[in-house]
């Protein structure tokens, strides 16, 4: 796959016989063990590995809770606690399962900031990266639907309110809504439909993820330097040095997985969930999961008309123009230097980025109050203006893909870039070496 | 190592950043007469035998949880999702639960006439309501139907607020529930503040989560219960029980949770040291 020549050779007859016929164990050897991987990869590139194995424990336990689960709105909650009380091992199967959409979902964040950070979206990796916003996109439509399922009384005003984003659509928007209810309000077709849905997405995550791999595998890995490898000492093995890096980190990441299953496992829930729905009575406050937060507070932002773009389709748009932003990424970087090591002010920015990201996921579970971003700056209503920051945060949301990356890739001046990741490596361990030596050896000379 | 080092340190700067922001646009409190937002008073944490990693029901507790639940609440809660042969996991033996269980009636049928009949309740029924259907309930309760006890202590929970939710994480702080139960009942009797307008037919209690009044009257006074293992006969004790029940009744698979969650904890740490070990021998003649 990868675009050096295969370096397998089958040992036994078997071997050679399955070889010649259909190269399976051939794609795997030059897959997963002689594929070579930049040799300076750091931890924040293990969480690839960590994703796959939280896609296949989300498959299988997922599988086993739909053997037990029933798609109809008279019986699914009540099914759901079945599960919990008289199922054995129920309780683990389903925390495990809602805790670990949760797990996914942080794992992809840290792997897409990342990407952010590294520039891993940069030529010629562009295919890989949109192939990755497309699986982030599958997660978000299955996470949504997931959550529907249980039919608690957030699973349905979530249903009703995201579903209803779809009406702000002009002319088509009705058609597309009741189409995606399967009538003109969430009820038993709807979440039949959301089931199917919710069964058959994750097949085709997991359809995209080969994609993904399989671009990464003919564009080879980054690195935190950003230089491409250039010589065999630039790499090691795939096995047995990243396996047992991956393996480390995944271990560690379950760790975290099981502090949630097993002591907090309702902490990422909501409490009205375990109300079963009820349609003739709104929650105080409808807020979706905590992954879809920060797109939320965006949506909310928007309280104002554009020309013929009201508010609520403007909040539709940025919503969606959040994430649709990050497909057009490779673009609108023009910096010739890939990693932000490289890029102080690059770096600068990201880190306000992340910030940025997390006060919008706070926002989004505060109530749409205040008095927007012109009271905030000019009338000092600091305390509560809810709208106020979002507005704010949502400007430096798009400021940073469509203003900062542009010209920040043209005014900037990079530091001096190493000439290979071999000499990246050495450059630093000798820095290392020095600044165990003495406390002489100036700092600023550490990557 | 030094690199994760520093993108971490990175990553909980950029946190706590966003925290002191967070911080500052935070509301401020509100007005005594008019207030907002609910409940008017934080429920106060108590002490919960199963609270922490090695919480445990206290299977006594639970007992006299039940006692008030069947004497007070079961007038107006049902409690769908309980079966009575779970009741085993408060202490009861077999036998207890068969007698326990028969002192109800449940509906059942049809029978070979094809009429409906009433029949003493078996340890695999469950808690029968105590109205036949929910508009029954609200009409006997002035139009507000009493929730369902089975996930009543899931499904309440103040909310923490900043900078408390993320402490929580590391002090695994899952009680909200019974935390809000106990406040709740503990928390009538006070004299609403002068200029709140209380509607008619609700009572005014300020640990209510939804509003300033609640259509439930005080449910429960000193001295109202019994208890046979001279535990004090206060209100105060009563929420505990009750709300030690609920929990229960809630989360029945609790204690084995913890229990398996502390040898899955144990086993990874283990595991996660031998995997270290082993990535650092792998990695040792290769500078990187």
């Amino acid at each position: 796959m990868s675009g050096g020549h295969s370096t397998y050779t089958p040992k036994s007859g078997l071997g050679k016989w399955i070889d010649a016929r259909m190269p399976l164990p051939r794609l795997v050897y030059d897959s997963f063990i002689a594929y070579p991987v930049p040799r300076n990869l750091n931890y924040a590139y293990t969480f690839g590995g960590i994703l796959a194995i939280m896609l296949v424990s989300q498959i299988l336990t997922g599988v086993v809770l739909a053997m037990h689960y029933t798609a109809d709105t008279t019986l699914a909650f009540h099914s759901v606690e079945k599960i919990m009380r008289d199922v054995n091992s129920g309780w683990l199967l389903r925390y495990l399962h809602s805790n670990g959409a949760s797990m996914f979902f942080i794992a992809v964040y840290i792997h897409i900031f990342r990407g952010l950070y590294y520039g891993s979206y940069k030529a010629p990796r562009e295919l890989l990266w949109i192939l990755g916003c497309i699986i982030y996109l599958l997660m978000m439509a299955t996470g949504f639907m997931g959550y529907v399922l249980p039919w608690g009384q957030m699973s349905f005003w979530g249903a009703t309110v995201i579903t209803g984003f779809f009406t702000a659509i002009p002319l088509v928007g009705d058609w597309i809504q009741q189409l995606l209810l399967g009538g003109f309000a969430v009820d038993n077709p709807t979440l039949n439909r959301f089931f199917a849905l919710h069964y058959l997405l994750p097949f085709m995550i997991a359809g995209v993820v080969v994609l993904h791999v399989w671009a990464l595998h003919v564009v080879g890995q980054t690195n935190p330097t950003g230089i491409e490898v250039k010589s065999k000492t630039d790499t090691v093995a795939f096995t047995p040095y990243a396996t047992i890096k991956d393996g480390f980190a995944m271990v560690l990441f379950l760790l975290f997985f099981a502090w949630f299953v097993f002591y907090i496992p309702n902490y990422l829930g909501h409490p009205d969930n375990y109300i079963v729905a009820d349609p003739l009575k709104t929650p105080a406050h409808i807020v979706p999961e905590w992954y879809y937060l920060p797109f939320y507070a965006i949506l909310r932002a928007i309280t104002f008309n554009i020309g013929p773009i009201d508010s609520k389709l403007g909040g539709v748009l940025a919503m969606f123009g959040s994430i649709a932003v990050l497909f057009i990424v490779p673009w609108l970087d023009t910096s010739k230097v890939r990693s932000a090591v490289y890029r102080p002010w690059y770096k600068l920015f990201f880190w306000l980025f992340v910030a940025n990201a997390i006060f919008l996921g706070w926002l989004g579970s505060r109530p749409a109050e205040g008095g927007g971003l012109l009271t905030l700056l000019f009338a000092g209503e600091f305390r509560g203006n809810y709208v106020g920051y979002s507005q704010l945060s949502t400007l430096y949301y798009f400021g940073f893909f469509i203003v900062i990356m542009p010209v920040l890739g043209l005014i900037e001046t990079p530091r001096r870039l190493p000439n290979s990741i071999t000499e990246a490596v050495l450059e630093k361990n000798k820095a290392g070496a020095g600044q165990l030596a003495g406390a002489t050896a100036a700092p600023e000379t550490k990557v | 190592m030094n690199k994760i080092l520093k993108g971490v340190a990175a990553a909980s700067l950029a946190f706590a950043c966003t925290l002191g922001v967070a911080a500052a646009a935070e509301e401020e409190g509100h007005s005594a007469a008019e207030p907002t937002h609910f409940p008017i008073h934080k429920p106060a944490e108590m002490d919960w035998s199963f609270a922490g990693p090695f919480g445990t029901y206290d299977k006594a507790q639970l007992q006299r949880g039940l006692k008030i639940y069947r004497e007070v609440c079961s007038a107006c809660h049902s409690m769908e999702l309980v079966a009575f042969r779970t009741l085993e996991d408060l202490g009861y033996s077999e036998a207890q639960v068969k007698t326990l269980a028969a002192e109800y009636e449940v509906e059942d049928g049809p029978n070979a006439d094809g009429e409906m009949f009433q029949r003493p309740a078996i340890p695999s029924d469950h808690f029968p309501s105590p109205y036949p259907n929910s508009a029954a309930a609200a009409a006997a309760n002035n139009g507000a139907v009493p929730p369902d006890f089975s996930l009543i202590a899931k499904a309440r929970a103040v909310e923490r607020g900043f900078p408390t939710f993320v402490f929580d994480i590391f002090t695994q702080y899952a009680e909200g529930g019974p935390d809000y139960i106990h406040a709740l009942l503990t928390g009538y009797g006070h004299e609403a503040p002068e200029g709140m307008e209380i509607a008619a037919g609700t009572h005014y209690n300020p640990y209510f989560i939804a509003g300033k009044s609640l259509a439930m009257a005080q449910p429960i006074t000193d001295g109202q219960v019994s208890y046979e293992d001279g535990s004090p006969e206060t209100v105060d004790q009563y929420s505990r029980d009750v709300a030690a029940f609920l929990m229960w009744a809630a989360e029945p698979h609790m204690v084995a949770r913890k229990q398996t969650g502390f040898s899955v904890i144990a086993f990874l740490i283990l595991f996660a040291g031998l995997v270290y070990l082993t990535k650092r021998k792998v990695w040792s003649a290769v500078p990187h």
